[in-house]
C-alpha cells in the first residue's frame, strides 16, 4: 500500500511548499476535465490561477447560460471560513448588512468597509449554520479579518485552494441537479444553501450565482471536485450542458447589473489615488448599509458622509443608444461637461439593448438624469470612429427573468 | 592658458552626468579625476585576470531614465539586466523567496504566515503611494523655505500642493513614514520576523542606523524608487558590471566633446575674491575654469579642497557637523565556480538575485550594536549577489564574481584606524557567514578584495566611506541637504558648485544630482536647458 508522506510539523508543511515557485499559475480542483474541452488556450489570471477565458466559443458559452447550464469553474474565488460563538457578532461588526438577520441555510450579498467607510470587497456570505459562515470574495483580506476579530470569540481560516466551487447557471440547471440525484433541490429557493451528499463526503449547493438566470452554486472539498464535475456533466448531458469561460459569464453579470471588484469600483486596499476609494452609496451598495445593527465598520464615516451630503460619486445603469457597445466611454452632460466613465458595458442579447454600467460624479446620474450623453471610440480598421450617443439612467438589473426566482423552479 | 568654461571635480557617475549635461549646453568641459579610471564608485576593475568587480556600487535601479535618454546611455553601450528574485536564508535551514510574480510572491509568504502573506498588498499600497509623493521631487531642485524668490515661493506651493492633495489621513500617514523607523512601520504589517528582516533591508543599506533607529522608513523608500526599463522597482546589474554606467557616461560625454583627465588628483579649488578660478592638482599643476563642480561629498569639498577662510563660519560649522557616517564595507570575491546553498533548489531564481542571512530584525540591531560600539558586527548583516549569473561578461566561463556589501563597519575601529589585520578579521565575519549555509565555499575563493571605510576613503574618496556622501535623513533631505541655505547645487563660494550625492535628492547611482546641478548652473549662465528631460510624469 502507498502511504502517503504525513506533514508532521509547521517546518515540514513550509519546507514541503517551497517548490511553488516552478507554477506561477495554479491549477484548479477541476483542471483536468476543463483542460480536455479547452479548445482555444484562451487563459487569464484569476487571483493566481489559470482560468479559462473562453473554452470552445465565448458566444455559444454565453447562449448557453441563457438557454441551456453553463458550467464555470468558481475554485479561485476567495473564501474563508468563520465560525464560533460570536461568529454572527463579528460579521455584524465587519460587513454592512445584518447578520441577524440571515438565517442559518441562507446566503447574503454584503460588502465591508475600512474605518474611512470605504469599500474594501463585496462578497457573499454564506450562513452554514448558526455559528459556521463562509464568506466569498474577490480580493484578500485575512489581516483585516483577523484584526478585527479581537475581542470576539471566533476562528477565521483562509480556504481558497481546500474549497472548489462550481457555478452552475441556466434554464435547465435545476433539472440537471435533480437528475443529478441531488434529493430535495427542488426545495431550495433563491439564496438558500443546503448540503447534499456526494461520495463520501457533501456538498453545499445554495440557489445562487452571478448571471441573474436560474442557477446555483456548489462547494465541495477539493479532492471531491472532479467526481462531482462528472456528475453534474453526466446528468446534464440530455440537458445541454456546457463549460463556459470568463467572458461568456462577463457578459451575463453585466446585464444582471452586477459589479465586480476592481472593474467597476478601486477597492480601498488597492486604490493609490486618494480619490479613488468609494463608499457604498457611491456604488449602489448603500442598500446594504444597516443602521438599526450596532456599530460596524466605517459606520461613523458613511453616516458622517451621509449627513454631509459628501457622497462624490453614484454607480447607474445605462441604456445606451444604438448598438456599439461604450467600454470605458467618457459620459457628458449636454455633450460638453464630463460626469464620469463606463466601467462596462455591451450589447445585451436578452434585453436587446446597448447596456453600461457607469460611475457618475453627482448630482448627474443622482438628481441630473437627463442630457447624458458616451463618447464612444470604436476602433474599426485602424480607425477610430468616434461617435456621441444619448444615454439614459435604468434601474438595474437590466433584465429579470421569472425563471430565477421561481419555486419550484420549472424544469425546462 | 586655456580657461575652461567648467571644471568637474571628480568622475565620479553625478560628475559625469554633470559634465555630459554642460558639455552639450554648448560649455567646454574638463572633468578631473584623481583615479587613473573615472567611475568613482561606479566602477568595474580587474583585479583578478579575467575577472571584472563591480567593487563598490553594484546594482542598478535609481539611475533615472531620463538621463540615459538625454545622455544617449544605451547608444553608448549601457545595458541594465533585471535579477529575477531574492532570499533571505533563515537559521532553521529554510529560506524566504522574493520573487517577481504577485501571486508566488504571496504564496512564498504563505509558507511563513498566511496573514503576512495577505498583507503584502497594503503594505505595496501604502509603500507606493509614499513613493509617488516623493519620486516628483527627485528631479526638480528643492526649494528654500526661507526665499521670497518668486522661484522659490512657487516650488514651496507646489509641495504645499502635494502635501494637501494628499488629504488629512495620507498627510498624517506621510509625516510619520518619513520620520519613523522601518522595524515600526512593519511591525503595522507584518508579524512574522523572517518576512519583516526581508523588508528592513532596504531601510538600513548604506546608513549607519539600525532597523530600530527613527528615520530609517525612509531610507527604505529611496531604494523603491527605481526601476530597471521601466520595470518599477526592479533591481538589476549593469552588464558588464556596474562600471558599465560611467563607461557610457564617459563615451557620451567624449562624444559631445567633452575631455576627462584621469591620474589628476585635486588639491585645491582656487578661490579669487570669493569666487572660484579654477583648481590646483595635487602635483602643484594649475587649471583654471570659470566654474568649479565638486562632485566630491561636501566634506571633501569644503574641508579639504577650499580654504577655511573662504567660507562661512556657520556654513562650516554644518558641513563639518554633516552626518556622513561610515557603516559599510564591501568583500568583492572571484570563484572558481558557483556556489551552492543546499537550502535553495537548484532551479531557484534566487541565485539571480540577492541574498541575505540575516533573518530577524532584531539581528540586524544588534549587528548595529556593535557598530555604536566602534566594532565591525561579529554577525554581520549581507546583501549578496552574484551577478555572473546573468551577465556572462565579467569573468571566464564558469567563473563567476560575488560582491557583498557589508554591514555595519565602522569607520574607526573603537576609535583608532584599521589595521590590515582588522581588514582580514572584518572579511573572516563574512566569509564565515557565507561558508555556514554553503558548503565549500572557502574552497571556490580565487581572489578576493577587502574594502572597509579606510579603503573605500582612499580608495574611492567617499568620506568615511558612507556610500550615500551623508545620511538619508529626514534632516539632511530636500532643503536641507546639504546644509540649510546651500541645498540649490551652489555654495558660499561664487562659482563653486556642488553635484555629489552629498545634495538633493541623494545617493544611490541615480544621477539626479548631477543632472538637477547642470540645470541650476545653466540656469546661472542663461543657457537653454532644452537638451535635459522633464522628469517622468507620475499620474
Amino acid at each position: 500500500m502507498a502511504k502517503t508522506a504525513k506533514i508532521s510539523s509547521p517546518y515540514a508543511a513550509r519546507i514541503a511548499a517551497r517548490g511553488h515557485f516552478r507554477t506561477l499559475r495554479l491549477d484548479t480542483p477541476f483542471q483536468p476535465r476543463i483542460d480536455a474541452l479547452m479548445k482555444r488556450n484562451d487563459w487569464y489570471d484569476w487571483g493566481g490561477y489559470r482560468a479559462a477565458n473562453s473554452l470552445w466559443d465565448e458566444e455559444l458559452e454565453y447562449f448557453a447560460i441563457r438557454s441551456q447550464a453553463a458550467l464555470f469553474d468558481i475554485s479561485p474565488m476567495v473564501k474563508y471560513g468563520i465560525e464560533g460563538p460570536d461568529a454572527e457578532a463579528f460579521l455584524n461588526r465587519v460587513t454592512l448588512r445584518n447578520v441577524s438577520k440571515l438565517k442559518p441555510g441562507r446566503v447574503h450579498y454584503t460588502a465591508w468597509c475600512d474605518d474611512e467607510g470605504h469599500v474594501l470587497d463585496d462578497g457573499t456570505l454564506f450562513r452554514l449554520s448558526d455559528e459556521r459562515f463562509r464568506l466569498c470574495c474577490q480580493e484578500r483580506h485575512l489581516p483585516w479579518l483577523l484584526d478585527s476579530a479581537i475581542g470576539y470569540d471566533v476562528s477565521v481560516a483562509e480556504q481558497t485552494e481546500a474549497i472548489a466551487g462550481l457555478a452552475l447557471q441556466g434554464p435547465t440547471s435545476f433539472a440537471i441537479l435533480r437528475a443529478a440525484g441531488f434529493a430535495g433541490i427542488e426545495r431550495l429557493k433563491v439564496f438558500d444553501l443546503a448540503d447534499f451528499e456526494h461520495q463520501n463526503g457533501t456538498v453545499t449547493i445554495s440557489r445562487t450565482g452571478f448571471t441573474g438566470d436560474l442557477g446555483y452554486e456548489l462547494f465541495v472539498s477539493a479532492e471531491l471536485a472532479l467526481s462531482l464535475w462528472d456528475r453534474l456533466m453526466e446528468a446534464g448531458r440530455l440537458h445541454g450542458i456546457r463549460a463556459i469561460g470568463y467572458t461568456a459569464l462577463n457578459r451575463a453579470r453585466l446585464e444582471a447589473g452586477l459589479i465586480v471588484a476592481n472593474a467597476d469600483f478601486s477597492t480601498a486596499e488597492h486604490a493609490l489615488r486618494a480619490d479613488r476609494v468609494r463608499m457604498p452609496d457611491e456604488i449602489g451598495l448603500g442598500f446594504m448599509v444597516d443602521l438599526e445593527k450596532g456599530h460596524f465598520n466605517g459606520r461613523r464615516a458613511i453616516e458622517i458622509a451621509r449627513k454631509n451630503k459628501k457622497l462624490r460619486h453614484i454607480l447607474v445603469g445605462l441604456e445606451i443608444e444604438g448598438n456599439i457597445p461604450a467600454d470605458h466611454a467618457i459620459v457628458y452632460h449636454r455633450g460638453k461637461k464630463e460626469v464620469g466613465l463606463v466601467s462596462a458595458a455591451g450589447w445585451s442579447p436578452l434585453a436587446k439593448r446597448n447596456i453600461a454600467i457607469a460611475s457618475l460624479a453627482r448630482p448627474f446620474g443622482d438628481t441630473v438624469t437627463d442630457d447624458l450623453w458616451v463618447e464612444i471610440y470604436a476602433l474599426r480598421e485602424l480607425k477610430y470612429e468616434k461617435l456621441m450617443k444619448r444615454a439614459k439612467v435604468v434601474p438595474r438589473p437590466f433584465i429579470k427573468l421569472d425563471r430565477r426566482t421561481a419555486n419550484p423552479p420549472a424544469d425546462f | 592658458m586655456k580657461t575652461w568654461d567648467a571644471i568637474v571635480v571628480g568622475g565620479g557617475h553625478n560628475g559625469l552626468v554633470n559634465a555630459c549635461y554642460l558639455q552639450r549646453a554648448g560649455l567646454d568641459v574638463l572633468v578631473v579625476e584623481k583615479n587613473d579610471w573615472v567611475g568613482g564608485a561606479a566602477t568595474s576593475r580587474e583585479l583578478a585576470p579575467g575577472f571584472l568587480y563591480s567593487n563598490c556600487s553594484y546594482v542598478c535601479s535609481l539611475f533615472r531614465p531620463e538621463i540615459m535618454r538625454d545622455l544617449e546611455l544605451p547608444r553608448f553601450g549601457l545595458q541594465v539586466i533585471a535579477y529575477e528574485g531574492g532570499a533571505v536564508f533563515t537559521r532553521d535551514g529554510d529560506y524566504l523567496a522574493n520573487y517577481r510574480d504577485h501571486d508566488a510572491h504571496r504564496r512564498e509568504f504563505a509558507r511563513f504566515s498566511k496573514r503576512d502573506a495577505e498583507a503584502y498588498d497594503r503594505y505595496a499600497r501604502d509603500v507606493t503611494r509614499q513613493c509617488r509623493f516623493i519620486q516628483p521631487l527627485l528631479m526638480r531642485t528643492a526649494p528654500d523655505p526661507t526665499s521670497l524668490r518668486p522661484r522659490d515661493v512657487g516650488e514651496l506651493m507646489y509641495l504645499a500642493k502635494k502635501i494637501w492633495d494628499l488629504g488629512p489621513s495620507q498627510m498624517a500617514e506621510t509625516l510619520r513614514f518619513w520620520t519613523m523607523s522601518i522595524s515600526d512601520f512593519l511591525d503595522e504589517y507584518f508579524e512574522t520576523d523572517v518576512i519583516k528582516a526581508n523588508f528592513s533591508i532596504s531601510g538600513i543599506i548604506g546608513t549607519a542606523l539600525g532597523p530600530m533607529s527613527p528615520g530609517t522608513a525612509y531610507v527604505l523608500l529611496h531604494h523603491y524608487m527605481g526601476e530597471v526599463d521601466g520595470s518599477v522597482g526592479a533591481w538589476g546589474y549593469a552588464r558588464g558590471g556596474m562600471g558599465a554606467i560611467t563607461k557610457a557616461l564617459s563615451a557620451s560625454f567624449q562624444a559631445s566633446g567633452g575631455t576627462i583627465r584621469t591620474g589628476a588628483e585635486v588639491d585645491k579649488v582656487l578661490v579669487r575674491d570669493g569666487k572660484a578660478t579654477g583648481v590646483v592638482l595635487a602635483n602643484g599643476e594649475e587649471i583654471f575654469g570659470k566654474l568649479v563642480v565638486s562632485n566630491a561629498d561636501v566634506k571633501r569639498t569644503f574641508l579639504k579642497l577650499v580654504e577655511e577662510k573662504e567660507l562661512p563660519d556657520i556654513f562650516l560649522r554644518r558641513v563639518r557637523n554633516f552626518k556622513i557616517r561610515g557603516s559599510s564595507g564591501k568583500v568583492n570575491i572571484a570563484l572558481d565556480s558557483l556556489p551552492e546553498f543546499p537550502a535553495l533548489p537548484k532551479d531557484s531564481p534566487c541565485y539571480r538575485g540577492d541574498m541575505h542571512f540575516t533573518d530577524s530584525v532584531e539581528r540586524m540591531e544588534r549587528a548595529y550594536d556593535d557598530w555604536k560600539a566602534g566594532r565591525w558586527s561579529a554577525d554581520p548583516f549581507l546583501d549578496m549577489m552574484i551577478p555572473t549569473t546573468l551577465d556572462p561578461t565579467m569573468t571566464p566561463p564558469g567563473k563567476h564574481f560575488m560582491s557583498c556589501f557589508v554591514q555595519y563597519c565602522p569607520p574607526k575601529v573603537e576609535g583608532r584606524d584599521w589595521t590590515d589585520a582588522d581588514r582580514d578579521a572584518f572579511a573572516e565575519t563574512v566569509i564565515a557567514q557565507i561558508a555556514d549555509y554553503s558548503p565549500g565555499f572557502r574552497d571556490r575563493i580565487v581572489h578576493m578584495e577587502v574594502r572597509t571605510p579606510r579603503e573605500l576613503e582612499a580608495e574611492v574618496g567617499l568620506t568615511e566611506g558612507n556610500i550615500f556622501q551623508g545620511e538619508l535623513t529626514f534632516d539632511q533631505l530636500l532643503f536641507n541637504r546639504p546644509v540649510p541655505g546651500y541645498a540649490q547645487y551652489r555654495s558660499p563660494v561664487g562659482g563653486l558648485y556642488m553635484c555629489g550625492s552629498s545634495t538633493h535628492p541623494g545617493g544611490g547611482v541615480m544621477g539626479a544630482p548631477g543632472r538637477n546641478a547642470a540645470a541650476e548652473i545653466l540656469r546661472d549662465l542663461s543657457k537653454p536647458t532644452r537638451h535635459m528631460s522633464p522628469a517622468h510624469d507620475v499620474i
